[in-house]
């Protein structure tokens, strides 16, 4: 069977990034395993939105069980592997744990995750099987971590799943936009292929409103899933903003990911914007070696949206931030190079000198497509308007979940939102409403 | 997935797993909740005319940062009405009739024992089990371990018992007792069914140093108790395996510091078909069984076998005689210098505590005079200095090592030090030795020569 990670280019520039949280090696993962006090309705579990069985999955590491911990893992979460790498567990599960409380380290929920996940996932392949064929039909639009979690739920229970994606390459964002250092471009795709071999089918290079009708779809399946995510990167519509050494924080991370080491070396770098892609875009360029990077952002450090624990971890990388700065113009030479941005601070003008701008100031909204799809309705910021609980949208047949519902959350929340929905087709089909 | 459903003594039970007669299996409500956990079984708390506990009861020993390595408890048999137990037994068999639900009982006269029997077994029990093991309390009463020492009181009341019961009937045995077979057999010679162990092991707890009072304190005093835990599991797998062995296909229902799936099928390798389960339970609640279910599930599938019963007793013809061991077998200790962290516990280990064979440092240093390897040997090959763990990274001086596993036991990094075979000759016993007379060690107390 051919599968994606075959696809993918070798010498990707990524590779220069190696993984901030490397795995653990079976030893290390009982030792950290035995730590967990298996707390009863644990917080970890309760901070998990795919409500992981955390205690219950460590426990079975620490036993010996890892296919056992692997399965209840998978029980709730089928992309439990990506997640493992790109939760901020910082927020979420680790956060919550009870021994943080009490001054010591939380336990390592993620990479304990990652272990048990890849070890099953390499040592028995056929962990989980497809259900018999033969059951609904439905379809996705979009291939991120909200539609896979959808179809494999689905195609684990005998239904046929088909997952078209516009890009050559499916996985979403896992695949083009986490950062190298938590998921690179080459585990994200063998997480697709494992989807696959659950019985998933995954067309890519189709796009659904122009390859493809909305019409066609909905008259040939059961039912449609809409897991669009996000649109292109937004514009801040400052003078200079087109043309060459300036880049959309997205698209830059995406090459970085699936392209090779062909870009010049890294000269100054400014970042604008101050969210988590901000963040990574200024990281990423401080591992690849740039001679310096700057965040610019409008408002207060203390007014951020990105995580404290990431912008810690900037700092420590090499970023500097320019607070409560407001870009004007990007400033280019008469042959168009890229020299400055121009930013006020205080009152102040100032050209911060930097051979290149990254624009990490959002995403657009995909519009058009979920409006071919009669009924389902967008709300005031652009999303998609279902329920968080069912995935139900205005067409009785159409179910929606992910970044292109919640505005952009993250890859948990994602899946969380995309098996939910699935859970509630089957609860549907199989006439237990409710 | 593996057929984990078995039988134990004519007892039928979903799986393995079964609750031990003590605090996790005392009311209808507590058995029906761990049944929806998943377990297969339990023995009721031991019923008999109820009794009165004392405040403060249970004393743990924590070890090394890990709580309740063993438990250890003065309490006595139910404190509940018989007629509220009866009730509940009932109840809990009309909702779960596939579930094994055994009775612990524990009287005096003979007549008490076969009321008794009639008044569980009219409520609709699965089997019986004589508790002869309590160490504690009851046996200062003329009950409990006080019967389970006596083998010829062991075959008489299991004998009254057998004369009225319908359902099979287990004795649990005490390990308080100095040999385990003689008292399995008494329970046999009674007509028991079969047999199931350890209860607890007599002990005290520790001192409050203060008070001059010794654990688990009741007021100005305490008591010797009944020790359980995974402390214990050592104890209760010999015990298990010396009847298994001595007492070929006898139904063992084995018990004492099951706490994982693991330890479970040690225990059904050894010989126990079933496994009851109290301490880890009372640590971490019902909610373990999913895991003991799952992992043995696991395991067996990994190892090709179809059914639970297929792994009752497979380790019993390895568990020998120490005459009966190879003693051409040898091994050596080999250090994984990837690994190691360089914390030097095995050196520390082996130059203390055992042949004196791990060192430090270059591997010029002369081999200091505590020779176990004859004549001069050739100087040890260190290993590659500047590994991970740099120049602290030990070495085995391999002629020297006796192949005692005390380094590895020691090592804090798993899979760091492994024992490596090495050819060792023609296989050997000691007791072939004997018998071809080739047994005698120089050095002994009339030898006059020098052995060096
Ligand atoms: C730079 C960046 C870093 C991030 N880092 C993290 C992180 O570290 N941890 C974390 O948890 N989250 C992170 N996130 C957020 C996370 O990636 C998203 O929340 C998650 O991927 C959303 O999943 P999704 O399935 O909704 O959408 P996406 O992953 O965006 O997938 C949508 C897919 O649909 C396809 N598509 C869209 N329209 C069509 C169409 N008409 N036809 C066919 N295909 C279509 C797209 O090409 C895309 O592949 C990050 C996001 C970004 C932008
Ligand atoms: C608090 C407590 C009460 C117990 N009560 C009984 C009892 O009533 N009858 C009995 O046969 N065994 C009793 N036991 C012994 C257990 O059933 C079991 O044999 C012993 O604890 C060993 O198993 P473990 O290591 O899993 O705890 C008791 C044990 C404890 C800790
Ligand atoms: S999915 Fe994410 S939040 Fe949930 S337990 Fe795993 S790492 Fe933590
Ligand atoms: S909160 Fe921490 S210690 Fe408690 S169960 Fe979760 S990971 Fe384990
Ligand atoms: S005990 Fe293990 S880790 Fe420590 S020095 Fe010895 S071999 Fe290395």
């Amino acid at each position: 069977m051919s599968t994606f990670l075959a696809k993918l280019p070798a010498g990707r520039a990524e590779a220069a990034l190696p993984d901030k949280k490397p795995p653990m090696s079976a030893a290390e993962a009982k030792l950290e395993a035995e730590r967990c006090l298996y707390c009863a309705d644990a917080p970890c579990t309760q901070a998990c939105p795919t409500s992981i069985d955390v205690p219950g999955f460590i426990k079975r590491i620490a036993s010996g069980n890892v296919c056992g911990s692997a399965r209840l893992i998978f029980a709730q979460n089928l992309l439990g592997t990506s997640c493992s790498r790109v939760c901020p567990v910082e927020v979420l599960c680790e956060g919550a744990c009870v021994l943080e409380a009490w001054q010591h380290k939380p336990i390592a929920i993620g990479r304990l995750q990652r272990f048990a996940t890849e070890t099953a996932r390499r040592e028995a392949p056929g962990l989980l099987a497809p259900g018999a064929r033969g059951g609904k039909r439905v379809a996705c639009v979009g291939s991120g971590p909200a539609s896979l979690a959808f179809a494999a739920t689905l195609a684990l229970e005998g239904h046929e799943a088909t997952v078209y994606e516009r890009r050559a390459l499916p996985g979403g964002l896992n695949t083009t936009g986490v950062a190298p250092y938590k998921l690179h471009a080459d585990a994200a795709l063998a997480e697709v292929d494992w989807v696959a071999s659950l019985g998933v089918r995954i067309r890519t290079s189709v796009e659904i409103g122009r390859d493809v009708a909305a019409a066609q779809l909905l008259a040939e399946h059961d039912a449609v899933f809409l897991g669009l995510g996000l649109g292109e990167d937004t514009k801040l519509g400052i003078p200079g903003e087109d043309g060459p050494g300036v880049v959309g924080a997205t698209a830059w991370i995406e090459d970085v990911k699936l392209r090779g080491c062909a870009q010049p070396p890294l000269g100054h770098v400014v970042v604008v914007g101050g969210g988590n892609t901000a963040i990574d875009v200024a990281r990423e360029c401080a591992q690849l070696g740039a001679a310096s990077v700057t965040m610019v952002y409008r408002r207060a450090p203390a007014d951020m949206s990105g995580y404290a624990h990431e912008m810690e971890a900037a700092r420590k990388d090499g970023v500097a931030l320019v607070a409560h700065a407001r870009p004007s113009a990007v400033i280019r030479d008469a042959a168009g190079v890229v020299k400055a941005l121009r930013v006020t601070v205080a009152g102040a003008e100032r050209d911060l000198s930097c051979d290149l701008v990254a624009m990490a100031i959002g995403q657009s909204k995909l519009r058009a497509v979920a409006t071919q799809f009669p009924g389902v309705a967008l709300d005031a910021r652009g999303c998609v308007v279902a329920d968080p609980t069912t995935g139900t949208t205005g067409h009785p047949k159409v179910f929606s979940g992910g970044d292109c519902v919640n505005g952009g959350k993250e890859v948990v929340n994602a899946v969380a939102e995309g098996r939910n929905a699935a859970r509630h087709l089957l609860r549907t089909w199989s006439g237990t409403h409710g | 997935m593996a057929d984990l459903s078995i039988d134990v003594a004519g007892i039928a039970s979903p799986n393995p797993f079964w609750l031990a007669s003590a605090p996790p299996a005392n009311t209808g409500d507590q058995v029906m909740r761990a049944f929806d956990a998943g377990w297969g079984g339990a023995v009721w708390k031991t019923l008999g005319d109820p009794i009165v506990n004392t405040s403060s009861r249970f004393g743990a020993l924590d070890y090394a940062g890990g709580k309740v390595m063993g438990l250890n408890n003065i309490e006595l048999i139910t404190d509940r009405p018989l007629a509220v137990n009866l009730r509940e037994i009932r109840e809990v068999k009309r909702r779960y009739p596939k579930h094994a639900v055994v009775v612990s009982l524990m009287t005096e006269t003979k007549r008490d024992w076969q009321t008794l029997v009639r008044k569980v077994e009219d409520a609709g029990c699965d089997g019986l089990e004589l508790n002869f093991g309590c160490p504690h309390g009851m046996c200062e009463r003329g009950m409990g371990s006080s019967i389970g020492q006596e083998p010829k009181l062991i075959a008489e009341i299991a004998s009254w018992v057998k004369a009225v019961a319908r359902t099979p009937v287990l004795v649990k045995l005490t390990p308080n007792t100095g040999d385990i077979v003689e008292a399995a057999a008494a329970a046999r010679q009674g007509g028991a069914d079969g047999v199931s162990l350890i209860n607890t092991i007599k002990s005290l707890m520790g001192v409050d140093l203060e008070r001059m009072v010794p654990n688990p304190r009741v007021g100005d005093g305490s008591t010797n108790g009944g020790y359980c835990g995974p402390a214990v599991k050592p104890i209760a797998l010999h015990m298990v395996a010396a009847i298994a062995r001595g007492m070929p296909r006898y139904p063992i229902s084995g018990i004492g510091g099951v706490a994982t799936w693991r330890d479970a099928a040690e225990f059904m390798a050894l010989g126990s078909s079933t496994v009851q389960v109290c301490t880890a339970v009372m640590h971490l609640g019902y909610r373990i069984v999913a895991d003991m279910i799952d992992g043995l599930n696991e395991w067996l599938d990994a190892h090709g076998m179809a059914s639970a019963r297929e792994l009752v007793g497979r380790a019993v013809p390895a568990y020998r005689e120490w005459g009966d061991l190879d003693i051409n077998y040898k091994v050596v200790a080999h250090i994984d210098p990837t690994t190691c962290i360089g914390c030097q516990k095995c050196v520390v280990a082996c130059q203390d505590g055992a042949h004196q064979c791990i060192f430090t440092g270059p591997g010029d240093r002369a081999r200091p005079p505590h020779a176990h390897a004859p004549g001069k040997a050739r100087a040890p090959v260190p290993f590659p200095f500047g590994a991970v763990a740099g120049d602290r990274v030990p070495w085995v001086d391999e002629p020297e090592c006796v192949g005692c596993n005390l380094c590895q036991l020691v090592c804090p990094v798993s899979g760091c030090i492994t024992m490596q075979e090495l050819p060792g000759g023609p296989k050997q016993t000691w007791n072939e030795r004997v018998a071809a007379g080739t047994a005698r060690v120089p050095g002994g107390i009339h030898d006059e020569s020098d052995a060096t």
